[in-house]
């Protein structure tokens, strides 16, 4: 028996670790930063004959996700890692294996997507394949990401479900930087994760079927595009299953979100990832002073736990969601959507947006502070002054 | 899944049965039709090889006609002959 | 809240920071803390001026921005006084620990700054000396644990063994170890 450990590993180690305890059957592997120690960590585990997976060095991303589309539809469990512009390389495949309903989890590394060049963290490149119908799991560090990624396997191979699953966490602040986690004995992993039963694969020779067909006009594509909806809203009960019997091996709880000192706050920021740990540590800092503030940082961004967020949220004066993404000519993504979900309620709070963190730009505690300033004053005067502003932003003279 | 139909809708849209393409048929998209003299063919198959749609029919090694509710018309046997035996026509 | 003890480390690429700011979060691991170690990140060419961090903590950490108040300041590359502000938000009972040849004294004059303490070691001669080679990362933890009391000295050589025992071959750790060892020693602050 293979025993529980506390390490110091990066973000990348921790999944790496993951992916060996699962021992996949096949794994897509193309290098960009600042995933590439996934891949490379785990071709190491591979070369030491640690697991059985067949690794496959592809030329592209876009090659990458199709090895995992045909090899998921033939039946085998499927894993990859990407990041930046390698997820957007492989968009249109996607589409192609969500459409299809295979299950393939894939690691994103959050990293910002060019021009102008920036290897550092932002959610632009799984915001961009947000509608991709891929469930995304976001993580706060070393510890989710590892969590999420063996919880990852279940949601997408689970029979109701049927979708592919990204796991993300933020590029270099958790991928690179080395913090405590705790792994989970071997055969606790392999126990949890058991083995695919795949919903007729194409190496079912006795049962020929063919994947991948045309639907026109005529056809249903329509009605098989509400089916992968309906897929996805299934998701949402699955990943509470999953999430309760992983409680069981691991002794940690996960939800669609975590609640920090939320009940009797008057106003909170809701993010995902990282920062969301700069944040608890300022809600604290204010909680000492008296101040009533909160924090909701979601795990689960799509399917979108709409109607838990309004229960969650509803009580407050005022929210603050942060993106670290921005959609241009808009609004940052995850506020459209809370903001959204908010507004059927006949007494709202307050909902302003704060884009941070593009290009990896640091969060700063001050940051936080300032955002928490910002929904005092909006709570006290019950006045928004400012519906979208950017957080921690350098004055700096813009030629046009 | 032997008694699946067109409108039970599977996952994915997987097709949970072979051959169903036997039920499509595609003679409906023809404008040209391909037209096999008979007395001339050499019997070298290539037509039965080339054809993208399996139209050709053979039977003991030996091209016996053309399956009028697959071919689509494309040309291609009559492209491919060596013979000249097949002649694309109107119908 | 419980007090995180936060450490920045200044250093040239190539002196092994990085390296050491992780060994450092790792001895802390092994007592029970929660750590945290991590450069600043950018392109990584040796010789140019990085950051890297360290935090150590009772409680659970959950701060992932680089540390602005530093409560030790470890500089690797006595090179940067000149060139980079190393004391720069260092709190005022802070440490800073500086391999130099200098006496603390002098170090203090030349960081400028009145309070908290000062401390100074030739890490390189003592890595040139153990180990052939100006690598000044292993001594200076040994100066580290000495003044801050971080750990037992023990703890240390014998973690350092365990975690470098299957890279380096026995004649290259033992030189390590005495680098800790004679830097915990000969270390000196004012």
């Amino acid at each position: 028996m293979s025993k529980k450990r506390i390490v110091a590993t990066t973000g990348n180690g921790a999944v790496a670790e993951a992916m060996r305890q699962i021992n996949p059957d096949i794994l897509s592997i193309y290098p960009i930063t600042p995933q590439t120690a996934i891949v490379e960590g785990f071709s190491k585990f591979a070369a030491n004959g640690l697991v059985d997976t067949e690794c496959v060095t592809v030329e592209s991303e876009h090659s990458s996700m199709s090895n995992c589309i045909g090899a998921s539809a033939a039946g085998a469990r499927v894993m990859t890692a990407t990041s930046s512009q390698g997820l957007a390389l492989m968009h249109e495949m996607l589409y192609i294996a969500s459409g299809m309903r295979l299950p393939i989890a894939m690691f994103n590394v959050n990293r910002a997507l060019s021009a102008p060049i920036n290897i550092h963290c932002d959610h632009s490149d799984s915001m961009g394949a947000r509608d991709t119908s891929w469930i995304q799991l976001y993580s706060e560090d070393a510890q989710e990401a590892y969590d999420n990624t063996i919880q990852a396997i279940r949601i997408a191979e689970n029979r109701k479900v049927l979708l592919p699953v990204m796991v993300n966490m933020d590029g270099f602040i958790i991928s690179h930087g080395i913090q405590k986690a705790e792994f989970i004995e071997d055969e606790k992993v392999k126990n949890f994760v058991g083995e695919r039963e795949p919903f007729m694969p194409l190496l079912d020779i006795d049962n020929p079927v063919t994947y991948g067909p045309f639907d026109g006009l005529g056809g249903f594509f329509m009605e098989h595009k509400k089916n992968q909806a309906d897929a996805m809203e299934r998701a949402k009960s699955v990943i509470l299953e999953v999430a309760d019997e992983f409680a069981k091996i691991s002794g940690r709880k996960y939800g669609f979100f975590e609640e920090y000192m939320l009940d009797d706050a008057e106003v909170a920021i809701v993010t995902l990832n990282s920062s969301a740990g700069t944040t608890r540590h300022v809600v604290d800092e204010l909680r000492a002073k008296g101040v009533p503030v909160g924090l909701l940082k979601l795990r689960v961004f799509r399917p979108f736990p709409a109607e838990e967020l309004v229960n969650a949220l509803k009580h407050l004066k005022a929210v603050a969601v942060l993106d670290r993404a921005l959609s241009f000519g808009s609004v940052g993504p995850l506020f459209s959507e809370v903001k959204a979900t908010l507004f059927d309620l006949e007494v709202r709070p307050k909902v302003i947006n704060f884009i941070y963190g593009l290009g990896g730009r640091e969060y700063t505690l001050q940051d936080a502070k300032r955002a928490f300033d910002v929904l005092m004053d909006v709570a006290k005067t019950g006045k928004v002054k400012k519906t979208f502003d950017y957080l921690g932003l350098k004055e700096v003279e813009v030629l046009t | 899944m032997k008694d699946w139909q067109a409108n039970k809708l599977m996952p994915g849209a997987i097709i949970p049965k072979s051959g169903t393409a036997r039920e499509y048929k595609t003679g409906g998209w023809r404008s040209k039709a391909p037209k096999w003299n008979e007395e001339k063919c050499k019997q070298c198959l290539i037509c039965w090889i080339s054809c993208p749609e399996g139209a050709i029919l053979v039977k003991d090694g030996k091209v016996r006609g053309i399956d009028m509710d697959y071919c689509k018309g494309c040309g291609i046997c009559a492209t491919e002959c060596p013979f000249d035996v097949i002649k694309m026509v109107e119908g | 809240m419980e007090k995180c003890t936060e450490i920045r480390w200044h250093a040239r690429g190539g002196q092994g920071a990085v390296t050491a700011a992780k060994f450092l979060a790792e001895v802390a691991l092994a007592s029970g803390k929660d750590i945290q170690a991590f450069p600043e990140y950018g392109p990584e060419r040796m010789g140019a001026p990085i950051k890297a961090f360290t935090r150590i903590s009772s409680a659970p950490i959950s701060i992932y921005c680089g540390v602005k108040n530093p409560d030790i300041v470890v500089v690797l590359d006595e090179t940067l006084l000149d060139v980079v502000k190393v004391a720069k938000g260092l709190s005022d009972d802070g440490v800073i620990l500086v391999n130099t040849d200098d006496d603390p004294t002098d170090v203090r004059k030349r960081l400028g700054i009145k309070k908290g303490k000062v401390y100074a070691i030739n890490a390189t001669s003592i890595a040139i000396d153990t180990l052939g080679r100006p690598i000044p990362n292993t001594p200076m933890i040994g100066a580290l644990i000495k003044i801050t009391g971080m750990a037992p000295l023990e703890d240390v050589t014998s973690h350092f063994a365990k975690t470098f025992g299957k890279k380096f071959n026995q004649k290259i750790l033992e030189g390590n170890i005495e680098a800790i060892r004679r830097a915990y020693e000969r270390v000196r602050g004012e």
